[in-house]
C-alpha cells in the first residue's frame, strides 16, 4: 500500500519545479509549460485527497473538472496571446514585452 | 458460454505450469498478462502483413491490373518479400535531424495503434482489459498518433515534412471533434463506456437490435471522420504526393518507414473493428455463441469495413483543404451535436414505450436529420459552386484566392 | 517493498525527471515533448490512485489537445531551438531557491498533519464513480452551477482565443 504522503510529496516537488519554470524562463510558452506542471501537481493532490479521505464523495473530482477546464481555457487564451504578440512584436520573450514599463 | 475455449485452456495450463515451478501468484499473473499482450500485439502486426496483400491486390483490381503475382500463388508471400526489402534497406537520417524525436516518432505511431487493441473484444471472453472507460481509452491512445505526426514532421528537418505535419495536425485535431461526438452516441445508447458492455447492449436486452438501426447517421459520421483521422484518401492531404512528396514521413526510409506504413494500415483496421463493435454488434451474429463463430463474425464485419475503406480510398478524388475543413466544421460537427442533443430527448420521450417504438423513433430521427442536413448542405454547396464557377471560369485553382477585391488591390 | 510501491516510484521518477527537463531544456520543442512525458507519468499516478477515468481524461485533454497546441504555437513563433538566447532570465537563482522552498515548505507543513501517512480506505472505484460524477455534475442539488460556469468560461475562452489570434486587416499594415 502506498501512503498518502508519497503522493503529496510528489505533488509538492512537481509544484516546485513548475514554479521554478514560471519564474526563471524567458520564453512565454516556457512559462505556460511551467503553469501546466503546477496545475498537474494540483490535480494529483485533489485526486489523492479524494481517494484517501473522501472516496464516497465526488467533491474532489468536481474540483479536478474545474482544474481541467481552467487549464484548457488558459492554454487557449495564452497561446492566442503569444501568437498575437508574435505577430505584432516578433518576440516571444517575456522581458522584451516592456512597453508598459517606465 | 459453454464448452472448450482454447485461450482459457492454454492460459490455465501455463498458470499451472508456472505455479508448479514455484512462481508466486503475482509473478504468474504478470507473466501471463505480458504473454497475452505480446500475443495480441504480434497477432495484430501479422494482420498488417495480410492487409498489405489485400490492399495491393484490391488496388490492382480497381485499376484493372493484376497486382503482385510473382511470389507464391496469387502473390500471397509478397508482403514477406516487402518486409525483407524494408528491413534490409539503408536506414538514413537527414542531416540536422533531431535524433531523439526522429527515432521515437515511428515507434509512437505504432504504439498508439497497438494500445487500442487492449480493450477490443474479439469474442465474448477474449478481451485484453475490460475497462469501464474503454471508449475514452481508445480516444486517448488515438491522440498519440497526432504526437507522432508532429514529432516526425518537425524532427526530419525538411520543409515538406513540416508542412505535411502542420496540415496533418490541423486535420486530425479537427476531425477528432465529430469522431468523439459520434462515439458518444453508442455510449449513450448502451449507458456505458466499456467496449464489451456496448457489444452486450446490442444483444438480447436491446431486442437484438444493432445500433446501426438506431443511429445510422452517427455511424456515417463516425465512418467518414475515422477515414479522415487515419489520413487516407480521399482525406490524404497530409501526404499529398503531388504537393508535399509524402508529407511528414518523407525523410523516413527502411524499417522506420515500414512502421509508419504499419501504423496507417492498422489504424484503418482498428477503426473498421470499432465500427463493427460500436454499430454492428461486434462478435454477435447468427448461430450459437461459441468462440469460433464469434471470432468469425467479428473478423468478417471488420474486414467488410476495411474493404469499404479501401474502396472509398480508390474511388474518390482527394478533397481540397478548404473543402475538408468546411465539411468538418460546417457540416459534421453541427450535425453530430444536434444528433447528440436530440437522441436523449427522444429516449426520454419514448421511456416506458415498447422497444420497437424506441428503435423506430431513434432511427426515424436519424433519417430525418440525415435528409434535412444533406438537403441544406447540397443547397448551400450548389450556391457556392455557382459562385466559384462564375469567378474562376476557365482556370484550374488549387487553393482559392481570398476575394476578388483583395486580388485587384495591388493593381489599383 | 511491495510491487505497487515500485511502480509508484518509477512513475514518480518519470514525472519529476521529465518535469525538470521541461523547465531546463533550451530547445522548446524538446521541453514540450518532455511535457508530454510528464503528463503521461501523471496519468500513471492517476491509475495508481484508481482514478481510471481521470487518467484517460488526462491523456485526452492534456496530451491530445493542450500539448499539441503548445507544440504548434512553438513552431509558429519561430525561435524554437533557442541556441542563441539564454533561456533563463536573471531570476534564475532566486527562482530555484523559491521552487525548492515552495516544495520544502509544503512537505514540511503537511508532515505535522495526522492524516499525512494515511492509507487508502477500501472504496468503490469502478464505473459507479463515473456515473455518480456525471449525475452530480448535472443535478441542481449537486454541482450544476459550477458546471454551467465552467462551460461559460470555456466558451468565453474559445471566443477570446479566436478574436485575439485572428489577424485583422488593420494590424497587418503596421
Amino acid at each position: 500500500m502506498i501512503p498518502l504522503s508519497w503522493y503529496l510529496i510528489l505533488a509538492a516537488i512537481l509544484f516546485g519545479v513548475g514554479l521554478f519554470g514560471v519564474l526563471a524562463r524567458k520564453n512565454v510558452i516556457a512559462i505556460l509549460l511551467g503553469i501546466e506542471l503546477m496545475l498537474n501537481a494540483v490535480n494529483i493532490n485533489l485526486l489523492a485527497f479524494w481517494r484517501y479521505l473522501t472516496p464516497e464523495d465526488v467533491t474532489g473530482q468536481i474540483f479536478t473538472v474545474m482544474v481541467f477546464v481552467v487549464a484548457a481555457a488558459e492554454v487557449a487564451v495564452g497561446l492566442a496571446l503569444v501568437i498575437s504578440v508574435w505577430r505584432r512584436r516578433a518576440t516571444a520573450y517575456a522581458d522584451e514585452l516592456d512597453l508598459l514599463k517606465w | 458460454m459453454q464448452g472448450f475455449d482454447p485461450v482459457f485452456a492454454v492460459s490455465e495450463w501455463l498458470r499451472e505450469l508456472l505455479l508448479g515451478w514455484g512462481a508466486s501468484e503475482l509473478v504468474t499473473r504478470v507473466t501471463l498478462q505480458f504473454i497475452g499482450a505480446f500475443v495480441v500485439g504480434m497477432g495484430i502486426m501479422l494482420i498488417f502483413v495480410v492487409l498489405t496483400w489485400v490492399e495491393r491486390k484490391g488496388a490492382a483490381r480497381f485499376q484493372d491490373r493484376i497486382g503482385p503475382n510473382r511470389v507464391g500463388p496469387y502473390g500471397v508471400i509478397q508482403p514477406i518479400a516487402d518486409a525483407l526489402k524494408m528491413l534490409t534497406k539503408e536506414d538514413t537520417r537527414p542531416k540536422g535531424a533531431d535524433a531523439f524525436s526522429y527515432v521515437l516518432a515511428p515507434i509512437v505511431a505504432v504504439f498508439s495503434v497497438l494500445m487500442a487493441w487492449a480493450v477490443i473484444p474479439f469474442t465474448e471472453k477474449w478481451i485484453g482489459a475490460d475497462l469501464s472507460v474503454g471508449i475514452l481509452y481508445i480516444a486517448a491512445v488515438g491522440s498519440f498518433s497526432i504526437v507522432a505526426v508532429m514529432m516526425a514532421g518537425w524532427s526530419s528537418n525538411n520543409k515538406y515534412s513540416l508542412i505535411g505535419a502542420f496540415r496533418g495536425v490541423a486535420q486530425l485535431i479537427s476531425y477528432e471533434v465529430p469522431l468523439f461526438l459520434s462515439l458518444l452516441v453508442p455510449v449513450f445508447l448502451a449507458r456505458s463506456m466499456g467496449v464489451n458492455s456496448i457489444v452486450n447492449a446490442q444483444g438480447a436486452e436491446n431486442g437484438g437490435v444493432w445500433f446501426i438501426l438506431m443511429a445510422p447517421l452517427a455511424a456515417i459520421i463516425y465512418f467518414v471522420s475515422s477515414m479522415a483521422e487515419v489520413g487516407r484518401a480521399p482525406f490524404d492531404l497530409l501526404e499529398a504526393e503531388s504537393e508535399l512528396v509524402a508529407g511528414y514521413h518523407v525523410e523516413y526510409s527502411g524499417i522506420k518507414f515500414g512502421l509508419f506504413q504499419a501504423a496507417e494500415f492498422l489504424h484503418s483496421f482498428t477503426f473498421a473493428a470499432l465500427m463493427a463493435i460500436l454499430f454492428f454488434g461486434g462478435w454477435r451474429g447468427p448461430g450459437p455463441d461459441v468462440w469460433y463463430l464469434q471470432l468469425f463474425w467479428f473478423f468478417l464485419k471488420t474486414s467488410v469495413f476495411y474493404l469499404m475503406i479501401i474502396w472509398s480510398r480508390l474511388t474518390f478524388p482527394r478533397v481540397r483543404i478548404d473543402q475538408l475543413m468546411n465539411l468538418n466544421w460546417k457540416f459534421m460537427v453541427p450535425v453530430s451535436l444536434i444528433l447528440l442533443m436530440g437522441m436523449p430527448l427522444i429516449e426520454y420521450a419514448a421511456r416506458g414505450a415498447d422497444n420497437w417504438v424506441r428503435v423506430a423513433s431513434h432511427s426515424s430521427f436519424n433519417i430525418v436529420l440525415f435528409v434535412v442536413s444533406f438537403a441544406l448542405a447540397a443547397r448551400s454547396d450548389r450556391k457556392t459552386q455557382t459562385r466559384e464557377r462564375v469567378r474562376f471560369e476557365g482556370r484550374p485553382v488549387a487553393v482559392m484566392p481570398k476575394t476578388p477585391a483583395a486580388e485587384e488591390e495591388p493593381a489599383a | 517493498m511491495e510491487p505497487i510501491q515500485i511502480v509508484f516510484l518509477i512513475g514518480a521518477a518519470l514525472v519529476v525527471v521529465s518535469a525538470v527537463m521541461v523547465v531546463t531544456r533550451r530547445n522548446l520543442i524538446h521541453a514540450a515533448l518532455y511535457l508530454i512525458l510528464t503528463l503521461f507519468g501523471v496519468a500513471v499516478i492517476f491509475v495508481l490512485l484508481q482514478a481510471y477515468y481521470w487518467a484517460v481524461i488526462q491523456v485526452v485533454v492534456y496530451i491530445g489537445a493542450i500539448a499539441i497546441l503548445i507544440i504548434m504555437a512553438i513552431m509558429v513563433t519561430r525561435d524554437v531551438t533557442g541556441e542563441t538566447v539564454e533561456p533563463f532570465n536573471r531570476n534564475l537563482i532566486g527562482a530555484a531557491l523559491l521552487g525548492v522552498m515552495a516544495a520544502g515548505v509544503l512537505i514540511w507543513s503537511l508532515s505535522d498533519w495526522p492524516g499525512f501517512s494515511a492509507l487508502a480506505p477500501a472504496a468503490e472505484t469502478g464505473e459507479i464513480v463515473v456515473q455518480d460524477l456525471g449525475v452530480q455534475l448535472f443535478s441542481a442539488e449537486g454541482y450544476l452551477l459550477p458546471t454551467i460556469l465552467a462551460s461559460v468560461l470555456l466558451l468565453a475562452a474559445l471566443i477570446a482565443a479566436i478574436r485575439i489570434a485572428f489577424p485583422n486587416e488593420t494590424e497587418e499594415d503596421n
